[in-house]
Protein backbone atom coordinates (compact mmCIF):
# COMPACT_ATOMS: atom_id res chain seq x y z
CA UNK A 1 0.00 0.00 0.00
CA UNK A 2 1.42 3.50 -1.19
CA UNK A 3 5.40 2.57 -1.94
CA UNK A 4 7.54 4.65 0.35
CA UNK A 5 10.14 4.73 -2.24
CA UNK A 6 8.43 7.01 -4.22
CA UNK A 7 8.81 9.94 -1.63
CA UNK A 8 10.83 12.61 -2.89
CA UNK A 9 10.64 11.76 -6.68
CA UNK A 10 9.57 14.49 -8.94
CA UNK A 11 8.49 13.78 -12.97
CA UNK A 12 9.83 15.48 -16.39
CA UNK A 13 7.76 18.71 -17.05
CA UNK A 14 4.02 17.82 -18.96
CA UNK A 15 2.93 18.48 -21.72
CA UNK A 16 1.58 22.03 -21.96
CA UNK A 17 -2.01 22.38 -20.75
CA UNK A 18 -4.19 25.29 -23.21
CA UNK A 19 -6.45 27.74 -21.14
CA UNK A 20 -9.67 27.81 -23.05
CA UNK A 21 -12.56 30.32 -22.54
CA UNK A 22 -14.64 28.11 -22.69
CA UNK A 23 -13.27 25.65 -19.93
CA UNK A 24 -12.86 28.20 -17.98
CA UNK A 25 -16.58 29.18 -18.43
CA UNK A 26 -17.23 25.66 -18.28
CA UNK A 27 -15.64 25.05 -14.56
CA UNK A 28 -16.89 28.57 -13.15
CA UNK A 29 -20.45 27.22 -14.25
CA UNK A 30 -19.74 23.96 -12.20
CA UNK A 31 -18.33 25.61 -9.15
CA UNK A 32 -21.08 28.12 -9.48
CA UNK A 33 -18.57 30.97 -9.64
CA UNK A 34 -20.81 33.84 -11.59
CA UNK A 35 -18.16 36.46 -11.55
CA UNK A 36 -18.30 38.29 -14.55
CA UNK A 37 -14.85 38.05 -15.04
CA UNK A 38 -14.90 34.42 -15.19
CA UNK A 39 -17.49 34.27 -18.18
CA UNK A 40 -17.02 38.43 -19.80
CA UNK A 41 -14.05 39.20 -21.51
CA UNK A 42 -14.58 43.08 -20.90
CA UNK A 43 -15.39 42.75 -17.48
CA UNK A 44 -12.51 40.60 -16.71
CA UNK A 45 -10.69 43.34 -18.71
CA UNK A 46 -11.87 45.71 -16.21
CA UNK A 47 -10.75 44.22 -13.49
CA UNK A 48 -7.21 44.33 -15.21
CA UNK A 49 -6.67 40.76 -16.65
CA UNK A 50 -5.98 39.82 -20.34
CA UNK A 51 -8.37 37.37 -20.63
CA UNK A 52 -10.95 35.40 -18.93
CA UNK A 53 -9.53 34.77 -15.29
CA UNK A 54 -9.72 30.97 -14.04
CA UNK A 55 -11.41 30.71 -10.59
CA UNK A 56 -9.11 29.68 -7.35
CA UNK A 57 -9.49 25.94 -7.70
CA UNK A 58 -9.43 25.92 -11.37
CA UNK A 59 -5.78 24.38 -11.12
CA UNK A 60 -7.17 21.22 -9.99
CA UNK A 61 -7.62 20.37 -13.65
CA UNK A 62 -4.00 20.66 -14.20
CA UNK A 63 -2.70 19.16 -11.28
CA UNK A 64 -4.72 16.44 -10.99
CA UNK A 65 -3.87 15.31 -14.78
CA UNK A 66 0.33 15.58 -13.41
CA UNK A 67 -1.11 13.52 -10.75
CA UNK A 68 -2.05 10.86 -12.70
CA UNK A 69 1.56 10.05 -13.49
CA UNK A 70 1.81 8.87 -10.31
CA UNK A 71 -1.30 7.40 -8.80
CA UNK A 72 -2.25 5.48 -11.54
CA UNK A 73 1.35 3.97 -12.00
CA UNK A 74 1.18 -0.15 -10.35
CA UNK A 75 4.67 0.62 -8.81
CA UNK A 76 3.27 3.50 -6.61
CA UNK A 77 0.62 1.17 -5.06
CA UNK A 78 -1.81 3.75 -4.87
CA UNK A 79 -5.42 1.80 -5.09
CA UNK A 80 -7.66 4.49 -6.11
CA UNK A 81 -10.75 2.71 -4.82
CA UNK A 82 -9.51 2.99 -1.34
CA UNK A 83 -8.44 6.58 -1.62
CA UNK A 84 -10.03 9.84 0.20
CA UNK A 85 -8.96 13.09 -0.58
CA UNK A 86 -7.34 14.47 3.00
CA UNK A 87 -6.55 18.09 1.85
CA UNK A 88 -5.88 20.45 -0.80
CA UNK A 89 -3.79 23.92 -0.95
CA UNK A 90 -3.73 26.22 -3.82
CA UNK A 91 -0.99 29.26 -3.82
CA UNK A 92 -1.58 31.39 -6.57
CA UNK A 93 1.96 33.61 -7.67
CA UNK A 94 -0.43 34.93 -10.41
CA UNK A 95 -3.80 34.14 -11.55
CA UNK A 96 -4.33 31.35 -14.06
CA UNK A 97 -5.79 33.41 -17.41
CA UNK A 98 -7.28 32.20 -20.87
CA UNK A 99 -4.44 31.82 -23.49
CA UNK A 100 -1.95 29.88 -20.76
CA UNK A 101 -0.36 27.41 -22.20
CA UNK A 102 0.62 25.62 -18.69
CA UNK A 103 2.97 22.99 -17.78
CA UNK A 104 3.10 21.32 -14.58
CA UNK A 105 5.94 19.22 -12.24
CA UNK A 106 5.06 17.02 -10.22
CA UNK A 107 6.78 16.34 -6.88
CA UNK A 108 6.18 13.54 -4.61
CA UNK A 109 6.76 14.98 -1.18
CA UNK A 110 5.83 12.10 1.18
CA UNK A 111 4.86 9.08 1.86
CA UNK A 112 3.92 7.81 5.27
CA UNK A 113 2.46 5.14 6.95
CA UNK A 114 0.96 4.89 10.18
CA UNK A 115 -2.50 2.69 11.77
CA UNK A 116 -3.17 1.14 8.62
CA UNK A 117 -3.62 3.98 6.64
CA UNK A 118 -0.96 5.39 4.07
CA UNK A 119 -1.04 9.60 3.70
CA UNK A 120 0.39 10.30 0.29
CA UNK A 121 1.69 14.27 -0.03
CA UNK A 122 2.13 15.10 -3.96
CA UNK A 123 2.94 18.80 -5.14
CA UNK A 124 2.11 20.10 -8.59
CA UNK A 125 4.38 23.19 -9.15
CA UNK A 126 2.32 24.52 -12.35
CA UNK A 127 4.55 27.03 -15.26
CA UNK A 128 3.15 29.54 -18.12
CA UNK A 129 4.92 28.75 -20.88
CA UNK A 130 5.85 31.94 -22.75
CA UNK A 131 6.98 31.45 -26.38
CA UNK A 132 10.37 32.20 -26.26
CA UNK A 133 10.40 29.12 -23.94
CA UNK A 134 10.61 31.01 -20.61
CA UNK A 135 8.53 29.69 -17.99
CA UNK A 136 6.53 31.79 -15.18
CA UNK A 137 5.44 30.32 -12.03
CA UNK A 138 1.89 30.41 -11.52
CA UNK A 139 0.57 28.34 -9.27
CA UNK A 140 1.73 25.71 -6.47
CA UNK A 141 -1.22 22.90 -5.98
CA UNK A 142 -0.44 20.69 -2.64
CA UNK A 143 -2.92 17.63 -2.37
CA UNK A 144 -2.85 15.35 0.44
CA UNK A 145 -4.36 11.60 0.20
CA UNK A 146 -4.91 9.17 2.64
CA UNK A 147 -5.08 5.43 1.71
CA UNK A 148 -7.05 3.36 3.83
CA UNK A 149 -5.30 -0.55 4.20
CA UNK A 150 -6.60 -3.56 3.11
CA UNK A 151 -8.17 -4.19 6.60
CA UNK A 152 -9.12 -0.68 7.57
CA UNK B 1 -19.71 43.61 -7.28
CA UNK B 2 -17.71 47.37 -8.36
CA UNK B 3 -16.65 48.22 -4.49
CA UNK B 4 -13.89 46.58 -3.42
CA UNK B 5 -13.10 46.09 0.50
CA UNK B 6 -10.77 48.26 1.72
CA UNK B 7 -8.28 46.56 4.27
CA UNK B 8 -8.30 49.44 6.86
CA UNK B 9 -11.95 49.34 7.11
CA UNK B 10 -11.77 45.99 8.45
CA UNK B 11 -11.07 43.89 11.85
CA UNK B 12 -10.95 40.03 13.22
CA UNK B 13 -14.02 38.13 13.51
CA UNK B 14 -16.17 40.51 10.63
CA UNK B 15 -18.16 38.53 9.01
CA UNK B 16 -17.43 39.48 5.20
CA UNK B 17 -20.39 36.69 3.58
CA UNK B 18 -22.82 33.69 4.58
CA UNK B 19 -24.25 31.88 1.47
CA UNK B 20 -26.08 28.38 1.05
CA UNK B 21 -24.69 26.30 -1.53
CA UNK B 22 -27.12 23.66 -2.49
CA UNK B 23 -25.57 20.84 -4.36
CA UNK B 24 -28.09 18.05 -6.39
CA UNK B 25 -27.27 15.14 -8.52
CA UNK B 26 -26.71 17.42 -11.49
CA UNK B 27 -23.99 19.61 -10.45
CA UNK B 28 -21.95 16.56 -9.37
CA UNK B 29 -22.17 15.14 -12.97
CA UNK B 30 -21.74 18.71 -14.33
CA UNK B 31 -18.42 18.89 -11.69
CA UNK B 32 -17.03 15.49 -13.05
CA UNK B 33 -17.45 16.62 -16.40
CA UNK B 34 -16.28 20.05 -15.89
CA UNK B 35 -12.87 18.64 -13.80
CA UNK B 36 -12.28 15.54 -15.56
CA UNK B 37 -12.52 13.76 -12.15
CA UNK B 38 -14.92 10.66 -12.83
CA UNK B 39 -14.57 9.21 -9.09
CA UNK B 40 -17.88 6.68 -9.53
CA UNK B 41 -18.71 7.42 -5.66
CA UNK B 42 -20.09 10.66 -7.27
CA UNK B 43 -22.39 9.66 -9.70
CA UNK B 44 -22.87 5.94 -8.91
CA UNK B 45 -24.89 4.48 -5.92
CA UNK B 46 -24.25 1.20 -5.97
CA UNK B 47 -20.51 2.14 -6.41
CA UNK B 48 -20.42 4.46 -3.57
CA UNK B 49 -22.44 2.00 -0.72
CA UNK B 50 -20.04 -1.17 -1.73
CA UNK B 51 -17.22 1.31 -0.85
CA UNK B 52 -18.86 2.14 2.34
CA UNK B 53 -20.10 5.33 1.44
CA UNK B 54 -23.68 6.21 2.93
CA UNK B 55 -24.71 7.06 -0.80
CA UNK B 56 -23.19 9.00 -3.61
CA UNK B 57 -21.26 12.15 -2.07
CA UNK B 58 -20.22 15.52 -3.07
CA UNK B 59 -16.60 15.83 -4.45
CA UNK B 60 -14.66 17.55 -1.64
CA UNK B 61 -13.03 20.03 -4.10
CA UNK B 62 -16.93 20.69 -5.38
CA UNK B 63 -17.47 21.96 -2.10
CA UNK B 64 -14.48 23.96 -2.13
CA UNK B 65 -14.82 25.25 -5.32
CA UNK B 66 -18.39 26.33 -4.70
CA UNK B 67 -17.86 28.06 -1.01
CA UNK B 68 -15.02 30.70 -2.42
CA UNK B 69 -17.23 32.00 -4.16
CA UNK B 70 -18.39 34.02 -1.02
CA UNK B 71 -14.83 35.22 -0.46
CA UNK B 72 -14.26 36.04 -4.34
CA UNK B 73 -17.55 38.00 -4.71
CA UNK B 74 -16.70 39.99 -1.30
CA UNK B 75 -13.44 40.80 -2.88
CA UNK B 76 -14.65 42.29 -6.14
CA UNK B 77 -12.09 40.53 -8.33
CA UNK B 78 -11.50 36.14 -8.15
CA UNK B 79 -7.87 36.75 -8.91
CA UNK B 80 -7.15 38.22 -5.63
CA UNK B 81 -7.40 34.87 -3.93
CA UNK B 82 -3.41 34.08 -3.69
CA UNK B 83 -3.69 30.95 -1.54
CA UNK B 84 -6.79 28.89 -0.30
CA UNK B 85 -6.62 25.69 1.27
CA UNK B 86 -9.03 23.40 3.47
CA UNK B 87 -9.07 19.96 5.02
CA UNK B 88 -12.11 17.15 3.57
CA UNK B 89 -13.10 16.35 7.00
CA UNK B 90 -17.00 14.73 6.51
CA UNK B 91 -18.51 13.71 3.27
CA UNK B 92 -21.50 15.09 1.48
CA UNK B 93 -23.85 12.95 0.65
CA UNK B 94 -26.60 14.40 -2.24
CA UNK B 95 -29.75 12.25 -2.62
CA UNK B 96 -31.19 11.12 -5.67
CA UNK B 97 -33.93 14.05 -5.96
CA UNK B 98 -34.06 17.40 -4.30
CA UNK B 99 -30.56 18.63 -3.20
CA UNK B 100 -28.06 18.99 -0.20
CA UNK B 101 -27.63 22.01 1.15
CA UNK B 102 -23.98 23.63 2.57
CA UNK B 103 -23.58 26.35 4.43
CA UNK B 104 -20.91 29.06 4.71
CA UNK B 105 -20.13 32.13 6.43
CA UNK B 106 -16.85 33.74 5.64
CA UNK B 107 -15.11 35.28 8.64
CA UNK B 108 -11.98 37.76 8.84
CA UNK B 109 -9.30 35.60 10.34
CA UNK B 110 -6.42 37.79 10.25
CA UNK B 111 -5.50 40.22 8.55
CA UNK B 112 -1.52 41.35 7.22
CA UNK B 113 -1.23 44.99 7.03
CA UNK B 114 2.51 44.66 5.58
CA UNK B 115 1.64 42.06 3.00
CA UNK B 116 -2.05 44.03 2.16
CA UNK B 117 -3.69 40.59 2.25
CA UNK B 118 -6.44 39.51 4.78
CA UNK B 119 -7.42 35.71 5.88
CA UNK B 120 -10.80 34.64 5.58
CA UNK B 121 -11.81 31.72 7.72
CA UNK B 122 -14.75 29.81 6.17
CA UNK B 123 -16.93 27.82 8.52
CA UNK B 124 -18.39 25.20 5.77
CA UNK B 125 -21.14 22.72 7.43
CA UNK B 126 -23.74 20.32 6.35
CA UNK B 127 -27.26 19.73 8.15
CA UNK B 128 -24.88 21.00 11.33
CA UNK B 129 -21.84 19.08 10.94
CA UNK B 130 -18.63 20.86 9.60
CA UNK B 131 -17.47 19.22 6.40
CA UNK B 132 -14.38 21.45 5.76
CA UNK B 133 -11.73 21.82 8.41
CA UNK B 134 -9.13 24.67 8.35
CA UNK B 135 -10.76 26.49 5.03
CA UNK B 136 -9.12 29.52 4.67
CA UNK B 137 -8.79 32.08 1.76
CA UNK B 138 -5.58 34.81 1.73
CA UNK B 139 -6.85 37.76 -0.48
CA UNK B 140 -4.84 40.67 -1.71
CA UNK B 141 -7.16 43.45 -1.52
Amino acid sequence: MANADFAGREYPATAPYSVGREKIREFASAVGATHPAHHDLVAARGVGYPDLVAPPTFAVVIAQRAEAQYVTDPEADVDFSRVVHADEKFVHHRPIVAGDELVTVLHVDSVTHRAGIAMVTTRCEVFAEQPDGAREHVSTVTSTLAVRGEDS
Amino acid sequence: MSTRPSLADLAVGDVVGTRTVELDRAALVRYAGASGDLNPIHWDESFATEVGLPGVIAHGMLTMGSVVNVVADWAGDPGAVVEYQTRFTRPVPVPPRGAAAVEVTATVGAIDADAGTVRVDLAVTHEGAKVLGRAQAVVRL
